[in-house]
């Protein structure tokens, strides 16, 4: 016992815990300085958002430590439990759940509320390692992509029902892990060609995008013929594009919320609306614009503590890293992430569990996720969704979540030394 | 196999990298590359407010306050920021029912949620009091104080005029002003606006996005203070002043005083008039209405834009423009051959005094026939074109047809016919004398202000000069006075004043002796000049009397105009211009009985006259 606890504290990887503290207290010190009052400055004001989020971080420090000490073995047994209560939670909350900005996604207890949808991201993460960690799963079996893209898909369908596209979002990231666990190139190139497609079909005319399209096909087929490119795949490429192309417009007009609509075309540059669609994203980017290069300073920044970004302390944290910090600190944010989560994929390589392996992966994409979608939606890259960033952004929910998703796979990795 | 799906870890990390590398890339262009996002945000966190000046005062001529500035309030009320409302106490400190407050809350929200919209305008001092001491209870809720004009003596409502808020046309032509900003609509207040607006001042401040206040901007490093404007110390008499209207309450006309040797004016009234405290405040809106639709027009003022027929006071000014122009000598006599024109029973004015005394029709009917018809060139019709434009230089250098330039707007030029006025509407020369005559008694086409009429008094009491009539003397402040040059100038009549004499003299003997027409406007010790008149019109006549006094170092030149009074001028306008003369010169007027009779009379009943009194004003 006591040689385990000592094996315990050498394997544990202090270098991830270290970036995620540093994350926590960046996040914590930004909060602070975003809702920042004179008047009330006591950091433990239980009453401003700083002082709550303390509470959460303490809670989180708990949470961590609870589940460094418990056996590694608990989630991945007890994986379906999990993943089958979160399903019946993320049930319950579209049927008794209270609803914040348009989305019903909370559970509210006096004060504080519970967001499932955050933990189920873990749930399905630990769901989707226990399924493909089976001996006898192969990516290259339809079973097996069946089987891994359902448990995906019932959380991702229930989040989706909430009206949480965000968080919905997400769960598509897991297409990363699949690939890693073989899953064809071919797919994420189909998947970031659709892409493409939906955004382009937005911007161009179909009819004309569809003869670039049939224009390009041929010139492929033209220039790659002495390699025996067959014009029938060529053609058959051609179609299903052709079809994604006009099945944009059927899907742009009746799957999408108009606020969904407008917050892509205020991003595509097709709708100017400064007060109101593109206000958030204009502010937001007001504010890290003028940070300059080594910000304003803490507690200097004037756009985001006079609450001229919105959501400035969840969703848009990022901006009050950008407005006192500049682009020194918001690159330093930018790098420990990317160290966080390439440190992650080479721990996730390092296992020797194929569940543990893949749980990595799946923390590392769930976090690159967030990242890409939140930073790119305050730097105006990408259309206004709301999901927070890890780590830093207030909210128990949040910060408890990733707190679970990192530390399941701290401690899976603390003991990949120990036999299976 | 393993190695291989191992290996993709690779292109995993790429994609992480990648999107890193693209979002520093952004970062590089937002935040070191691009400074105009700091401009946005300086406009974004800062706050110009404007720092209104207080309004310049107005005094009388002797120092009594006219206009002064009142503080008020205005409720603001900032939709988001309300919660916890006690609406039931609101409404009842503010006076309004719950109905009420639900649709002035949907306005406010509808206007914007963040932004603040006034919930309740202009609320005195006095309310105020009780509000402020609840206004903690009420989050959302914040005074911001404003002044309105307050006019403690309530008179001189046309000289004063009244101020408002701007409209868009007049953003537009000045941008000096912004939505909210009051402006001088009427009156000295319109004239003197940019004397009396001062200069606007800004403060800035930090603000959140909710408008919240959140200091000054670097210490105030940039603030401008607003300077108050002019005072302006006009020359109106308020006893005299206040006489007057208390003469015109129940009548329609005009009376304007002129101090002769300055051009001062010393009282000015139109009638119907109002309390100048209706159009302030919350209650103009209202009374604003009220006057426009009144039938008797209490907005119009007369004594600047009533185009008269002159009547019987004219021929004053006919006797010097045919003395000036050689045509008759003062002691011409023409019979009161009544085929020519109608006239009263007197006896033949042998000379141009007993004339102007006797206001013999006949006599000036030949004495403007000799100033048309000049015999100067044998045909007809070029003779009259010469006579008639002699005759109206010498009326434009005596103040008619022409704007006098008081400082006051909207001043009327009257009317004094010219050829190619005759050739429009006789359509051609078909014009000669005969088709004219009726000018030389004041009616036909020639029209004039009372004001006109006024500083032709002056000018008689001068002898033959005038200075603009004007209502401010100074602006400025207590130590340092100005004035407009444009006020100091003597414009000079070209007649002599040996012809001026012979005016003030018929003039005298109007009122002093046995056959003048204005024996009621005799004031012992005191002699009056004057000359009555009577403008026929469609309605019953008007009461016209123009005098000066004393006879010697004049003190004050009248003109009164009483509408549709059906006497001469004689009988009304007369009595009440000695009343003015005597009121201004002796302070006091000792002819009890007669100044009750003027006062309580009535004379033109045909149309109701309703007065426009505030309850509250005081005096």
């Amino acid at each position: 016992m006591e040689r385990r606890e000592r094996g315990l504290l050498e394997n544990i990887d202090w270098t991830t815990i270290l970036i995620y503290f540093t994350l926590v207290i960046i996040g914590w010190i930004s909060i602070y300085s975003a809702v920042y009052d004179e008047a009330h400055s006591s950091i433990f004001d239980l009453d401003a958002r700083y002082g709550k989020q303390l509470i959460w971080i303490g809670a989180s420090v708990i949470i961590a430590l609870f589940i460094l000490v418990i056996d590694p073995r608990f989630f991945s047994q007890t994986t379906y439990i999990w993943y089958g209560a979160f399903i019946l939670m993320l049930v319950a909350v579209l049927l008794v759940g209270s609803e914040t900005k348009g989305a019903k996604s909370w559970f509210g207890v006096g004060d504080f509320g519970i967001q499932p949808s955050e933990f189920a991201k873990t749930t399905t993460a630990l769901a989707l390692a226990k399924i493909l960690s089976g001996i006898d799963t192969d990516m290259k079996d339809l079973k097996t992509k069946i089987a891994a893209i359902t448990i995906v898909a019932i959380p991702m369908l229930l989040v989706l029902l909430q009206n949480d596209t965000g968080s919905a979002l997400v769960f598509l990231i897991f297409v990363l892990v699949l690939f890693r666990e073989g899953l064809s190139l071919s797919v994420l190139i189909f998947g970031a060609g659709a892409a493409i497609l939906f955004i382009l079909s937005l911007l161009i005319n179909p009819y004309v995008l569809i003869a670039i399209l049939f224009a390009v096909t041929i010139l492929i087929w033209f220039l790659f013929r002495s390699r025996k490119l067959s014009i029938w795949l060529c053609l058959g490429l051609f179609a299903v594009a052709a079809g994604v192309v006009l099945s944009v417009g059927y899907v742009y007009d009746n799957a999408l919320g108009s606020h969904q609509k407008d917050r892509i075309e205020v991003l595509l540059g097709q709708k100017k609306d400064p007060q109101g669609v593109e206000y958030n994203v204009n502010q937001s980017k007001i504010a890290i614009g003028s940070g300059g290069f080594f910000g304003k300073g803490f507690l200097n920044g004037t756009q985001t503590k006079y609450n001229f970004v919105p959501e400035q302390d969840t969703d848009f944290i990022f901006c009050t890293v950008g407005e006192e910090w500049g682009f020194v600190g918001s690159t330093v944010v930018i790098l420990l992430f990317l160290s966080l989560m390439t440190r992650l994929i080479r721990m996730a390589e390092r296992q020797r569990s194929k569940f543990s392996r893949i749980y990595g992966y799946c923390v590392a994409s769930i976090i690159f996720a967030h990242f890409t979608i939140n930073l790119g939606m305050t730097m105006g890259l990408l259309p206004v969704i709301g999901i927070p960033l890890p780590f830093l952004s207030y909210g128990g929910s949040s910060l408890m979540s990733f707190t679970f998703l990192l530390f399941i796979f701290i401690r899976q990795d603390a003991s990949r030394m120990d036999l299976l | 196999m393993k190695n291989t799906l191992s290996s993709r870890r690779f292109i995993i990390m790429g994609i992480f990298i990648t999107v890193g590398i693209i979002y520093i890339i952004r970062l590089l262009f937002l935040q070191v590359f691009d400074d105009s996002y700091a401009q946005l945000a300086n406009r974004n966190a800062l706050r110009f407010v404007t720092q209104y000046p207080a309004r310049g005062l107005v005094y009388d001529r002797n120092g009594e306050l006219l206009v002064y500035n009142e503080l008020v309030y205005d409720l603001m009320v900032i939709p988001r920021q309300v919660k916890d409302l006690d609406t039931a106490l609101l409404c009842e400190l503010v006076g309004i029912t719950k109905e009420q407050f639900l649709t002035r809350m949907q306005k406010a929200k509808a206007y914007s949620s963040y932004a603040p919209s006034s919930f309740e305008k202009q609320i005195s001092k006095e309310d105020f009091g009780a509000i402020q001491e609840k206004l903690y209870k009420f989050s959302g809720f914040y005074a911001q104080s404003r002044t309105l004009r307050y006019y403690p003596h309530a008179v001189g409502s046309h000289v004063l005029g009244y101020v408002g808020e701007v409209d868009e046309n007049m953003i537009k032509k000045n941008p000096y002003y912004k939505k909210g900003d009051y402006i001088g609509m009427s009156g000295l207040e319109k004239y003197y606006e940019d004397l009396l607006r001062g200069t606007k001042g800004s403060k800035i401040t930090l603000v959140d996005v909710h408008n919240r206040e959140k200091g000054s901007f670097q210490n105030g490093k940039y603030d401008t203070a607003s300077i108050a404007g002019h005072n302006l110390y006009s020359s109106i008499d308020l006893e005299l002043q206040k006489y007057a209207e208390q003469i015109m309450a129940n009548k329609r006309g005009s009376i304007v005083a002129i101090e002769p040797s300055t051009g001062e004016i010393l009282c000015f009234v139109s009638a119907p008039f109002y309390d100048p405290n209706l159009l302030v405040g919350r209650v103009r809106g209202n009374n604003y209405m009220n006057l426009l639709n009144d039938i008797a027009k209490p907005l119009f003022n007369r004594a600047l834009m009533a185009q008269y027929p002159p009547g019987s006071i004219f021929k004053v000014a006919q006797a010097m423009a045919a003395l000036d122009m050689g045509v008759v000598s003062p002691n011409t006599s023409f019979p009161c051959d009544r085929s020519l024109v109608g006239c009263h029973n007197h006896p033949t004015a042998s000379n141009v005094r007993d004339a102007i005394k006797m206001s013999c029709n006949p006599y000036f009917y030949r004495l403007y026939q000799r100033i048309i018809q000049q015999r100067n060139d044998t045909k007809g019709k070029i003779d009259s074109k010469y006579g008639l434009s002699l005759w109206d230089d010498a009326m434009y250098k005596l103040g008619f047809g022409q704007k006098l330039e008081i400082d006051l707007p909207n001043v009327k030029a009257g009317a004094i016919p010219d050829t190619s006025y005759y050739r429009r509407i006789y359509k051609g020369d078909g014009w000669n004398f005969y088709t004219i005559y009726s000018n030389s008694i004041g009616q036909g086409e020639v029209e004039v202000v009372p004001l006109q009429m006024a500083n032709f008094a002056a000018i008689v009491a001068n002898r033959g000069w005038y200075i603009t009539p004007h209502l401010v003397r100074y602006f400025g402040d207590e130590n340092s006075k100005k004035r407009n040059t444009k006020y100091t100038q003597r414009h000079y009549s070209t007649i002599a004043k040996e012809y001026w004499d012979i005016a003030v003299e018929g003039m005298w003997a109007v009122v002093h002796e046995a056959g003048g027409t204005a024996r009621r406007a005799r004031i012992d010790d005191i002699a009056v000049c004057g000359k009555t008149g009577t403008a026929q019109n469609i309605g019953a006549d008007h009461s016209v009397f123009i005098c000066f006094a004393p006879k010697d170092n004049p003190q004050i030149a009248v003109s009164v105009y009483v509408e549709n009074a059906a006497g001469g001028g004689g009988t009304w306008a007369a009595p009440i211009a000695s009343l003015i003369c005597e009121k201004y010169i002796r302070k006091e007027v000792l002819r009890k009985d007669m100044e009750e009779t003027y006062i309580n009379a009535a004379p033109c009943q045909s149309l109701p006259l309703r007065r426009y009194v505030q309850k509250s004003s005081s005096d």
